[in-house]
C-alpha cells in the first residue's frame, strides 16, 4: 500500500514536471506571432507546405477548418485502405503476410485514422514490417495531429474575436513537426536504451535451454511505441500491447510510457488558461481532470490488490492481488496506473489484459472511456471536457436565472443544441450498436466469457470504438465482417461528430460580442466551479450508462463474490 | 488534389524516414537492445533473449508463469479469463494441485499466485522471488544440488524495484536457469 502510494505520488511529481513546459512549449508553437521557433521550424514547413502544394495559410472560419480537417483525413483513410490491402505485394514483408481482407482493413484503417486504434488483427501476423511504418507509424502522428489541431483551434477561438479560427494545415503541420516529431525521436532512444527493440528484421530464432526452437518476433518497435503513447493512439506493436516485453521491458519503459501518453492532454488545459490568458481557469479544469482520475486510480488499485472474488473464495492466495492476464515486473499497482490512465486519455494502450480484470476493477475502464473527458484523447479529450464546462456555465445560469456567459461569451441556443448533439451522439453510438449485438447471433457468437461478463465484453468493445480508445475486452472474437463494419461506423461518428460539433460552436462564439465582467457574473476560474463541473460530468456523463453498468461488471461482482 | 500530395509527405517523412533514420541511430549506438537483447552462449549461438520468456518442462529447471501459447515468441497471448470463468477457475485448481503434489504439507494458500496464473502476454519472462522460493524443494530433488545452494541461486537472480520504488521485485526465470544449468554441468 505504502510503495504503491509512492508510485502514484511520484508519477504525479513527474507529470508536472513535464507538463508545465510543454503547457508553455504548446502556446509558443502555435502562437500567431513570429516567435524563435519559427527561425528553426520555418524552413521544414515550408518545404512541406510547397511540396504539398498549400499556398494559402491564411485562418479561416470554422466551416472552412472543418472541410480542409475531413479531406486531409479522408485522403489519409483512401491511401491507408490500400496499402492494407496491398501489403503483401510492397517491399519490406520478410514474414511473408497477406493482404488484409476489406471489412478488416476498412476497420483498421478507420480505427487508425481515427486515433482509435482498435485492432481486430495481432501485429505479429497482421501487418508488414513496412505497413508496421508507413501506415501505424504514420497515421499515428496524423491522426494525433487532427485531433491536437482541433484542440487548438477551439481554444484560439475563445481567446480571441473575429470571424476565423485558425488554419488547419498550418495547425495540423505544426503539431507534427513542432511538438510529436521531436518528442518522438526522444522518447523512441530512450525507450530502445531501455530494451525495446528497432530494427527491420521480422523474426529471429534461437534454440532454447530445453532445446526447442523459439521464433521471436520483432521489428520497428520503439518508433511506433513512442508515438503511440505521445499521439494518446495506443496500438500496440504486438498483439497484446504494451503487455509485451519487447514493448514494455521493464518499471521505466512503463514510466516513460505512461508519462508520454499523459503530457499532452495534461498540459493542453495549462495552455489554455495561457492563451485565454486567465490560467486559474485552466488550473481549474486541471483539477476537475485530476481528481476525477485519482478517485477511478484508487479503486481499481483497491479492487484488483484485494485479488479476484472468485479465487479469494477457494482459499487462494490474495497477496499479490489479482495476477491473471498481468504481468510480474509491473503488478498491481503499475498495472492499475496504466489501466486508469490509458482510458483516462482514451490511449488504449494496455500492460495488461482488461478483459481479466476483477468486475469492480473494471468499471474504472468502463467509466472513464464513458466519461471521455477525463484528460481524453489528443486534444478532443480536451475539447470535450471544454464543452461540458459550458454546459456547466448553462446549468448553473438556469438555475439562477441568468444568462449564461463562458469567458465573457454569451452561451445561446444554437451553442447549446451543437453542445446537445455531441453530447447525446456518444451514449447512443455505444448503447444502440450494444442492443444491436446483442439482438443477433452475429454479435453474441463472438463472446467468449458466458453470462453477465459476456455483457461487459460486447458493451466494452462498443463504448471503446465510440470513445476512440482502442482497447478491448479481448476475448472477444471480433475479426468478423459484423463486428468490423459496425465499430468501423462507430469510431467514424465518435470522432467527427463531436469534432464538427465542437469546431461549430467555437465559431460561433468567436463572433460574439464579448460581456464586460462585473460584479454579476459567474466565475469559471473557481473550486465552486470546479465542483459544479464535477458534478455535470458525473450527472450527466454516468447515470446514462449506470443501467448498462449494472446488467455487465455490477451483476458479475453480485455473482462471484 | 493537395491533400493526396500533403498525404505522400507525411508517408515520406513520418513513415519511412523517421522509423529508417531511429532505426539506424538504434543501431549503432544501441545495438545489444535494438536487436532484441538476445543472450548467446558459448559457441555464439544465440540461446534466447533475456526480455522473452521461454517455456520449461523438465523438472530440473525453474518453471515460467502460465503461458495458453507456450512461449511462442513469434505470437502474443492470453485467453483472456474473466474472473468469473469457470475454465480459468479449473484450471488455476489443476495448477495448485500440481504444485502441492510436490510439496507435501503445504496448502492451496500458500502457492504464489503468480505461478498459477496466465500472464497477460504469455511471454512474461519472470515469476515472483516468491514463486522461485516455492520451487526450490523440487528442483532440489531432481538435479541433487543442495537447497542452500539453489537459494544462494535464487537470491543472486532476484532483481528489486527500480530505484527501490517503481515496478515488482522479480526473478526472471531464463536467466536462473542459464545458470542453473552451468551449476548442473560443473557438478556433474
Amino acid at each position: 500500500m505504502g510503495n504503491a502510494t509512492l508510485q502514484f505520488l511520484l508519477v504525479l511529481m513527474l507529470l508536472f514536471v513535464v507538463a508545465v513546459p510543454l503547457a508553455k512549449y504548446l502556446h509558443l508553437a502555435f502562437s500567431k506571432e513570429t516567435t524563435k521557433l519559427d527561425r528553426f521550424f520555418s524552413p521544414f514547413e515550408k518545404l512541406i507546405y510547397r511540396v504539398a502544394g498549400i499556398k494559402n495559410l491564411e485562418e479561416t472560419g470554422w466551416k472552412k477548418y472543418s472541410v480542409s480537417l475531413l479531406f486531409a483525413n479522408a485522403a489519409l483513410l483512401g491511401i491507408a485502405y490500400l496499402l492494407l490491402r496491398l501489403q503483401n505485394l510492397l517491399p519490406l514483408n520478410p514474414g511473408k503476410i497477406a493482404n488484409m481482407e476489406p471489412t478488416l482493413s476498412f476497420n483498421t484503417a478507420v480505427s487508425f485514422m481515427t486515433n482509435t486504434n482498435l485492432q481486430h488483427y495481432s501485429g505479429e501476423t497482421g501487418l508488414t514490417i513496412l505497413t508496421q511504418m508507413i501506415f501505424v507509424t504514420m497515421m499515428m502522428f496524423t491522426s494525433a495531429a487532427t485531433g491536437l489541431a482541433v484542440a487548438i483551434a477551439v481554444i484560439r477561438a475563445l481567446s480571441s474575436k473575429g470571424k476565423t479560427i485558425g488554419n488547419f494545415y498550418q495547425d495540423y503541420v505544426r503539431a507534427i513537426i513542432r511538438i510529436l516529431l521531436p518528442l518522438a525521436v526522444v522518447v523512441t532512444l530512450f525507450l530502445v536504451a531501455f530494451g525495446v527493440p528497432q530494427t527491420l528484421d521480422a523474426r529471429t530464432t534461437v534454440t532454447t535451454l530445453e532445446g526447442n526452437t523459439q521464433n521471436i518476433a520483432l521489428g520497428p518497435v520503439a518508433s511506433l511505441e513512442s508515438i503511440k503513447h505521445i499521439g494518446t493512439n495506443g496500438g500496440g506493436f504486438f498483439g497484446v500491447n504494451s503487455a509485451h516485453p519487447f514493448e514494455n521491458p521493464n518499471a521505466v519503459t512503463n514510466l516513460l510510457q505512461i508519462l508520454a501518453m499523459w503530457c499532452i492532454p495534461a498540459a493542453l488545459p495549462i495552455t489554455y488558461g495561457m492563451m485565454v490568458k486567465n490560467r486559474k481557469q485552466g488550473w481549474v479544469l486541471f483539477g476537475t481532470m485530476l481528481a476525477i482520475f485519482l478517485v477511478m486510480l484508487t479503486v481499481i488499485y483497491c479492487a484488483e490488490q484485494a485479488g479476484n472474488p472468485a479465487l479469494n473464495k477457494l482459499g487462494f492466495s490474495s497477496a499479490q492481488g489479482s495476477m491473471e492476464g498481468k504481468e510480474v515486473r509491473f503488478g498491481i499497482p503499475l498495472s492499475s496506473f496504466f489501466t486508469a490512465l490509458t482510458t483516462a486519455a482514451t490511449t488504449g494502450t494496455v500492460n495488461n489484459m482488461h478483459d481479466t480484470l476483477t468486475p469492480i476493477g473494471s468499471l474504472v475502464p468502463f467509466g472513464l472511456m464513458m466519461l471521455n473527458n477525463v484528460f481524453g484523447g489528443e486534444g478532443v479529450g480536451f475539447v470535450n471536457l471544454l464543452m461540458y464546462a459550458i454546459l456547466a456555465v448553462f446549468l448553473a445560469g438556469l438555475m439562477v436565472g441568468r444568462t449564461p456567459e463562458f469567458l465573457g461569451r454569451k452561451i445561446e441556443p444554437r451553442e447549446m443544441k451543437l453542445i446537445v448533439i455531441a453530447l447525446l451522439i456518444h451514449p447512443l453510438i455505444i448503447l444502440g450498436p450494444s442492443a444491436i449485438a446483442f439482438m443477433t447471433h452475429l454479435g453474441t457468437d463472438a463472446i467468449s466469457n458466458a453470462g453477465f461478463h459476456g455483457i461487459s465484453q460486447v458493451v466494452y468493445e462498443f463504448t471503446s470504438a465510440g470513445a476512440n480508445n482502442g482497447s478491448g475486452f479481448e476475448g472477444l472474437g471480433d475479426n468478423t465482417p459484423f463486428w468490423n463494419i459496425s465499430t468501423g461506423i462507430v469510431m467514424l461518428l465518435g470522432r467527427y461528430v463531436s469534432i464538427i460539433a465542437l469546431l461549430a460552436v467555437a465559431g460561433s462564439l468567436t463572433q460574439k460580442q464579448p460581456v464586460p465582467e462585473t460584479m454579476g457574473t459567474f466565475r469559471t476560474d473557481n473550486a465552486t466551479f470546479g465542483a459544479i463541473l464535477i458534478g455535470t460530468v458525473l450527472i450527466i456523463g454516468a447515470l446514462t450508462f449506470f443501467p448498462v453498468l449494472v446488467l455487465g461488471p455490477i451483476a458479475e461482482f453480485l455473482s462471484i463474490r | 488534389m493537395k491533400v493526396i500530395r500533403l498525404a505522400v509527405v507525411m508517408i515520406v517523412i513520418l513513415g519511412l524516414g523517421y522509423p529508417l533514420a531511429m532505426t539506424g541511430i538504434s543501431q549503432l549506438v544501441f545495438p545489444h537492445q535494438a536487436n532484441g537483447s538476445m543472450v548467446y552462449n558459448d559457441q555464439k549461438q544465440a540461446v534466447g533473449s533475456e526480455l522473452i520468456g521461454q517455456s520449461f518442462e523438465s523438472p530440473q529447471y525453474f518453471h515460467g508463469r502460465i503461458s495458453s501459447i507456450k512461449y511462442d515468441g513469434a505470437a502474443s497471448g492470453t485467453p483472456n479469463y474473466a474472473p468469473s470463468n469457470e475454465e480459468m477457475i479449473k484450471r488455476t485448481k489443476e495448477e495448485a494441485d500440481k504444485w502441492l503434489a510436490q510439496n507435501p504439507g503445504k496448502s492451496v494458500g500458500d502457492v504464489p499466485l503468480d505461478l498459477i496464473t496466465n500472464s497477460g502476454s504469455g511471454l512474461d519472462p519472470h515469476i515472483s522471488p516468491e514463486s522461485a522460493r516455492f520451487q526450490i524443494p523440487t528442483v532440489a530433488k531432481t538435479t541433487g544440488l543442495s537447497n542452500q545452494q539453489l537459494e544462494d541461486l535464487v537470491k543472486k537472480h532476484v532483481e528489486g524495484r527500480v530505484l527501490g520504488v517503481f515496478g515488482e521485485s522479480r526473478v526472471n526465470v531464463f536467466k536462473l536457469n542459464l545458470d542453473l544449468h552451468k551449476l548442473i554441468q560443473t557438478k556433474a
